[in-house]
């Protein structure tokens, strides 16, 4: 089937999508966007994250079908440029934050871990500690350790609030 | 596979009508997964998100909120946490931030797992399921909803329209062990309402029997022996021994087995425990709004 969408602020058709199919599949294989992960396929790692009509959901358990005339941002549509540039200072403050305090080690958690955290500090531009905590319980990192994570989060909530 | 997509609750009902093997989908969060493990390949997807009625909640008639099969348990948290506290409370630990986005009470509902955290608020609240089809509505009291592991009242052609909850009148509780304290299917849980008006008390049990159920003996119980010292009145501190008994007595009510999650026995004990710890609470929160109203 054929799906129109928002993605990243621009109007997207697709086709020869499977009804089965999730959106971060179509995301990934059929526009080319690989900044949403695929690691586990049922909801328990958020490496999948994306907003859906801005709200930050698993993009693994959405049906493609279901995103029709929605609009979705991915980690690739946050900060000053939507094609990768490479140039630090397009980047959102969340993105720029988990590069200044090391938050990145293999990287496949930090696209879910990055939209969530937009989507936190976008809310509550000053979270608690158990606030980050609470908000990010649904993105799994198996390198970090975390702490780095919650230093860039804090990092992050600090810069957008300055 | 066909992918439908009804934009009004009639042309919903006629597609289920229509292709009664058609599987609804509302967030996901359970027929995705499925699908993306090659566990289900239904002839058709049935997608509800366009269906604005399953979207919104409302308040009947008389006087209870008639919930939509498709509101999320973000919403249920941030809009309907004082009117149904029992039930936002459970929404609270369903899985992660994203996944209270998508999940609806509905899917919990579709799904019937005897895990599934909705089921022990909805049983303590005495909740009704409104489902529909194009024969008509009918209204299956919740207890009645669950026919077995993971099975329910749904005739083929059947949607689950809302469900119908009156607005708390007294304090109500949930509890749910698990081994984190986020993202976990509930090793055993348990839910509690206290319905002053009415001298009752509501209970729900979840992981610990093959489908959600009341511990209905437990609980009138609990409701007669407040009556009998009069402490519905007088609000009075719970007589002492009173609260353990009634986790007895909720314990007695399961059936639970051992799986992957915890065992039979440890089920058995935290149902105790959750149920003594839930009733104290619930009692001290009802003292205490007496205690404000005095003040
Ligand atoms: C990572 C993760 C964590 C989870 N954690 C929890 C948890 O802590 N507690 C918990 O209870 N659950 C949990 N779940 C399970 C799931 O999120 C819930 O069961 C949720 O309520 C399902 O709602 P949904 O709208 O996503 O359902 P869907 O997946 O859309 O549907 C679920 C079932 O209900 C049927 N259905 C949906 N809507 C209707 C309708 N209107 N009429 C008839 N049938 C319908 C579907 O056909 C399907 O059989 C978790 C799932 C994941 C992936
Ligand atoms: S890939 Fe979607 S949550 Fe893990
Ligand atoms: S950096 Fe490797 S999973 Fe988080």
């Amino acid at each position: 089937m054929r799906i129109a969408l928002t993605v990243n602020g621009a109007r997207r058709e697709v086709d020869d999508v499977w009804e089965g199919e999730s959106l971060l599949y179509a995301l990934r294989e059929r526009m080319g966007l690989a900044g949403a992960k695929n690691a586990c396929e049922q909801g328990e790692c958020g490496s999948c994250t994306v907003y859906l009509d801005g709200l930050p959901v698993c993009s693994c358990l959405v049906a493609a079908g279901q995103a029709q005339d929605r609009e979705v941002t991915t980690v690739e549509g946050l900060g000053g440029s939507s094609e990768d540039s490479g140039d630090e200072a397009e980047l959102d403050p969340v993105q720029q934050a988990f590069v200044r305090c090391g938050a990145v080690q293999c990287g496949f958690c930090t696209p879910g871990l990055v939209v969530t955290t937009h989507d936190l500090i976008r809310r509550n531009p000053e979270p608690s500690d158990p606030e980050i905590r609470e908000a990010l319980a649904g993105n799994l990192c198996r390198c970090t350790g975390y702490e780095k994570i919650l230093d860039a989060v804090r990092s992050a909530a600090a810069e957008v609030r300055s | 596979m066909d992918f439908l997509t009804p934009t009004t609750w009639a042309d919903a009902l006629a597609a289920k009508a229509e292709q009664p093997d058609a599987v609804p989908v509302s967030g996901g969060t359970d027929v995705m997964v499925e699908i993306n493990f090659d566990r289900r390949r239904p002839p058709a997807l049935l997608d509800l998100t366009r269906v604005p009625d399953l979207r919104e909640w409302t308040h009947d008639d008389d006087g209870r909120v008639r919930l939509g099969a498709g509101v999320t348990y973000a919403r249920i948290i941030t809009e309907l946490g004082r009117t149904l506290p029992g039930l936002a409370m459970a929404a609270r630990t369903v899985g992660s931030p994203q996944i209270r986005h998508r999940g609806t009470v509905g899917g919990n509902l579709g799904a019937a797992s005897p895990a599934g955290d909705s089921h022990p608020a909805l049983l303590a609240a005495d909740a009704v399921v409104e489902v529909a089809s194009v024969r008509g509505t009918r209204q299956v009291p919740v207890a009645e909803f669950y026919t077995g592991v993971k099975r329910n009242a749904l005739a083929p052609d059947e949607l689950i329209a809302a469900v119908l909850l009156a607005p708390a009148t007294g304090p109500q509780q949930f509890c749910k062990i698990g081994t984190r304290n986020a993202m976990v299917i509930s090793v055993s849980a348990f839910g509690l309402a206290l319905h002053p008006g009415r001298r009752a008390v509501g209970t729900g049990i979840g992981s610990a029997a093959p489908t959600p159920r009341p511990a209905d003996e437990a609980a009138a119980f609990l409701a007669g022996e407040l009556d009998a010292a009069g402490l519905w009145e007088s609000r009075g501190p719970l007589p002492e021994g009173l609260a353990a008994e009634f986790g007895h007595r909720v314990r007695a009510a399961a059936a639970p087995i051992d799986d992957v999650r915890g065992t039979a026995a440890y089920r058995l004990h935290t149902l105790s425990v959750m149920a003594r710890r839930a009733a104290t609470w619930a009692w001290d929160e009802h003292r205490g709004a007496d205690a404000r109203r005095a003040a």
